[in-house]
C-alpha cells in the first residue's frame, strides 16, 4: 500500500539512503524528506523505540504532519525559532521533524538547563514557540516569564496537574486531522537549526546550520561509518548535542531503528536494550566508555550484536580500546574528532585503530582540513599549527554574533568562501592523519562537552561573599578535563565549598560544576591586574 | 559521638560515618544524609522528598550512580549487581531503602 504524505513537495519517489531517488533521480535537499521518504519506503517498520513503546515511520510521519499543521496555524513560518525544551523522548524527535517541516528553526536545549539560562536562549534566539515536557515545569514556567518573545507553548507528560491554561497538550497538536496546509517553501539555504555551545564569551551562542549544511554532513556521517537501513542505532545522548542529534537524523535518513534513551544513568537498563533490541551502533563519549570499563572488571560485558562503536568530545584513554574489543568483539570501533561549528571534522578508519593510536583520522568524505602556521602556510609533517577546516558542513555563523562569528571564519582562497579556523592544535602526518595537540584557547571540554570558564565564573561571582573567582581545565582521565574553581571571599565571609557547589548546581547544568573547589586568600595577578591563570593549577 | 572520615571521589566528600552504640543512623537518614550532602550539597531536608525521581528532578547524573552503587555496598555491606542497577531499585530515596531491604534478607 503506498502511503504518500502531504509535505513531499516534489515527487521524489522512494529515495535511496544517499538522499537520492531511485525512480526520477531527484536529490533530496532539505531534511525533512528524508523522513518522508522514508515513511514511504518503510510505512510499517519500526523508525524508533523510546519508553518501551515503538513508532512505525508511518505513525511519526504522521504525528509529524500534524503538529506542523497546527505549527502553521499559530503563524509560525520560515525562519521562526521553536525551542524544543525536552528529555530524549518520541515527542522530542517528532518536535524537531515538524519544526523542520514547518520551514522554521529548530533550538534544542539541554533538559538539564536551569532557569536563567532557558531565558537566556529564549530571548537570545527570539523564540516564538515552546516544545516541553511537564516535569521540567520548575524550570520553564519562571523562564517565560522573562521571554516576551514566546507566543505559543506546547507540552507533553502530566500536563494537567500543572494549572497552566495556556499551555496546548503536545497529544492534541499530533492526532488532530492537520487539514490543508501552505507549504512553507524552504531552500537548502534557508536555516534549520540553532545549536548553543558553550563560547568564549561568558554567554552560550547559537550556532547557525542550514538544510544544506546539514543534509551534506549527514551523508558524508553515513558514508563513513558505513551504515545501511538494517541498523539498530542507539541513542543515550541528549539531542541537544548534534552527536546525540545526527543520531536520530541518520537513523531517519536510512530507515533503520532508532533506539532511544534518556541517558547512561542506570546502564543495567542500556545493557538490556542493545540485547533485547540487537543494538548496531553504539556511540558514546570517553566517560562512558570509563564506566564500561570499570563495570566490565567487576562482570565481564559483551554485546556480540554490536558492529559499530564511536567516540569523540574527547580522546579515548589508549589502554582502553583492547578492553572495549572484549566489550564489543564483533564491531569497528571509530575515533573521530569534531566541533558544533561543521558537526565533525574527522575520523580514522577503524582498520588503522591500532596503526595509529594517538590520531583522529583525516578529513570526513566531501572536506579538507588544513593545518596551518602563523603565517597560514601548511605546516610539514610532524609540526604543530592551526587546524582549518573546509566544506560545506560548516556553520553560516553564531546567531546575532557577527563579530565572533569572524573571528572563527575567515576567508578562504575562493572569493567569499570561509575556512573554519577550529582554535585547536594539531600535527597531521603524510596520510594526512591529524593528531590533537591542545586548544589554543581557555575552553574546558569535560565530559564530552564544552565549557566557557567565563560561564562559571560569571555564577560564582554572583554568589554573595565572593569577591574573585578563577576557573581553569585540569587532566582528568576520566572526564578528559575537570573544571577547577579558585575562591576568594570577601572579609568576614562565612561561604563553604558547599556553599559554592550549591549555587552552582542552580544555574549549571551538570557537567558545568566544578569538579573542584579551592578557597584561596588571593590569585595570582599579572602587572595590569589581571587574574594570570596560568600560574594556578 | 559520630566521627566523619571524609575522602574526595569525583569531587564530593562521601563520609563513612563511624557510629557508637547508642548512636544508630537509621537507613532512611543515612541515604538521605548522602544525597542532600553529595548531589544538593545542603542539609536542609525539604529539598528532598523520599519519592523524588533521581533522574526526572535531575538530581543524578551518569557518573552519579556507580558512587552511590559504592555508598550502598560499603554502608550496608550487600553486592549490587550489574542488572540491578535499574531505576526501580536506585531512583529514589524509598526504592533505595526497599532494595536494600531485600538485598539484606537474601
Amino acid at each position: 500500500m503506498a502511503i504518500s504524505f502531504g509535505k513531499l513537495p516534489r515527487a521524489l519517489g522512494t529515495a535511496g539512503d544517499k538522499g537520492q531517488s531511485m525512480e526520477t533521480g531527484l536529490p533530496q535537499r532539505l531534511m525533512h524528506e528524508g523522513l518522508f521518504c522514508s515513511a514511504e519506503r518503510f510505512p510499517h517498520k519500526i523508525a524508533v523505540v523510546a519508553e518501551g513503546k515503538e513508532a512505525t515511520y508511518g505513525e511519526m510521519a504522521e504525528m509529524v504532519e500534524n503538529l506542523s499543521a497546527f505549527l502553521q496555524k499559530q503563524g509560525v513560518s520560515r525562519g521562526d525559532r521553536c525551542v524544543i525544551f525536552m528529555d530524549n523522548t518520541l515527542a522530542c524527535a517528532v518536535s524537531i521533524y515538524a519544526v523542520l517541516a514547518t520551514g522554521a528553526v529548530f533550538v534544542v536545549v539541554n533538559p538539564q538547563t536551569k532557569q536563567d539560562k532557558l531565558a537566556y536562549i529564549l530571548n537570545d534566539c527570539q523564540a516564538r514557540v515552546l516544545i516541553t515536557d511537564a516535569h521540567l515545569h520548575r524550570v520553564f514556567v519562571p523562564a517565560l516569564e522573562s521571554a516576551g518573545s514566546v507566543s505559543c507553548v506546547i507540552c507533553s507528560g502530566d500536563v494537567a496537574s500543572l494549572d497552566q491554561p495556556d499551555l496546548v497538550l503536545f497529544s492534541d497538536t499530533v492526532c488532530a486531522e492537520g487539514g490543508t496546509q501552505e507549504n512553507n517553501t524552504v531552500i537548502q539555504k534557508d536555516l534549520s537549526a540553532l545549536i548553543y555551545t558553550s563560547g568564549s564569551t561568558g554567554d552560550p551562542k547559537g550556532v547557525m546550520h542550514t538544510h544544506l549544511s546539514m543534509t551534506f554532513v549527514l551523508g558524508s556521517l553515513i558514508e563513513y561509518l558505513r551504515l545501511s537501513e538494517h541498523d539498530r542505532i542507539l541513542l543515550m545522548l541528549p539531542l541537544a548535542f548534534d552527536y546525540g542529534l545526527y543520531q536520530l537524523f541518520m537513523s531517519v535518513q536510512l530507515g533503520a531503528t532508532l533506539v532511544m534513551e534518556r541517558s547512561f544513568t542506570y546502564p543495567a537498563v542500556i545493557f538490556e536494550r542493545i540485547r533485547e533490541r540487537d543494538v548496531t551502533v553504539f556511540p558514546a563519549v570517553p566517560t562512558i566508555y570509563a564506566m564500561l570499563v570499570s563495570m566490565h572488571h567487576r562482570d565481564p560485558l559483551c554485546f556480540p550484536s554490536v558492529t559499530r562503536v564511536t567516540n569523540t568530545a574527547a580522546a579515548l584513554p589508549a589502554g582502553q580500546v583492547p578492553i572495549l574489543k572484549e566489550i564489543f568483539p564483533n564491531a569497528l570501533i571509530y575515533k573521530m574528532y569534531g566541533l558544533t561549528e561543521c558537526k565533525r571534522v574527522s575520523y580514522l578508519e577503524p582498520e588503522l585503530i591500532d596503526v595509529k593510536p594517538g590520531s583522529v583520522g583525516k578529513a570526513i568524505p566531501g572536506t579538507e582540513v588544513y593545518v596551518l602556521d602563523k603565517q597560514g602556510i601548511p605546516v610539514k609533517p610532524g609540526e604543530t599549527g592551526m587546524l582549518h577546516v573546509r566544506g560545506t558542513h560548516l556553520m553560516l555563523g553564531y546567531w546575532g554574533a557577527a563579530e565572533i562569528s569572524e573571528k572563527i571564519l575567515v576567508d578562504a582562497k575562493l572569493p567569499g568562501e570561509k575556512l573554519l579556523r577550529t582554535g585547536d592544535w594539531f600535527t597531521i602526518d603524510e596520510d594526512g592523519d591529524l593528531y590533537f595537540k591542545g586548544r589554543s584557547d581557555d575552553i574546558i571540554k569535560t565530559r564530552g562537552e564544552k565549557v566557557s570558564p567565563l560561564e562559571v565564573e560569571n555564577v560564582v561571582i554572583g554568589i554573595g561573599g565572593v569577591r574573585e573567582v578563577a576557573v581553569i581545565g585540569t587532566q582528568d582521565e576520566t572526564l578528559g578535563q575537570a573544571i577547577k574553581c579558585f575562591v576568594v571571599l570577601e572579609q568576614d565571609c562565612n561561604l563553604s565549598m558547599r556553599d559554592i557547589r550549591k549555587a552552582c548546581v542552580e544555574k549549571l547544568e551538570n557537567y558545568m560544576v566544578p569538579k573542584y573547589i579551592e578557597i584561596v586568600f588571593s590569585l595570582p595577578k599579572t602587572n595590569t591586574g589581571k587574574i594570570c591563570k596560568r600560574d594556578l593549577s | 559521638m559520630c566521627l566523619p572520615c571524609s575522602c574526595q571521589s569525583g569531587g564530593r566528600i562521601l563520609r563513612h560515618r563511624i557510629r557508637l552504640s547508642g548512636m544508630k543512623m537509621s537507613s532512611e537518614e543515612n541515604i538521605r544524609e548522602f544525597i542532600l550532602e553529595n548531589y544538593l550539597f545542603t542539609d536542609d531536608q525539604s529539598e528532598l522528598n523520599n519519592d523524588d525521581s533521581f533522574l526526572d528532578q535531575g538530581i543524578l547524573d551518569s557518573t552519579g550512580i556507580l558512587e552511590i552503587i559504592f555508598f550502598i555496598e560499603d554502608e550496608f555491606g550487600v553486592k549490587i549487581k550489574d542488572d540491578e542497577m535499574i531505576p526501580d531499585n536506585l531512583d529514589s530515596v524509598n526504592k533505595i531503602i526497599a532494595f536494600i531491604d531485600r538485598k539484606q534478607q537474601e
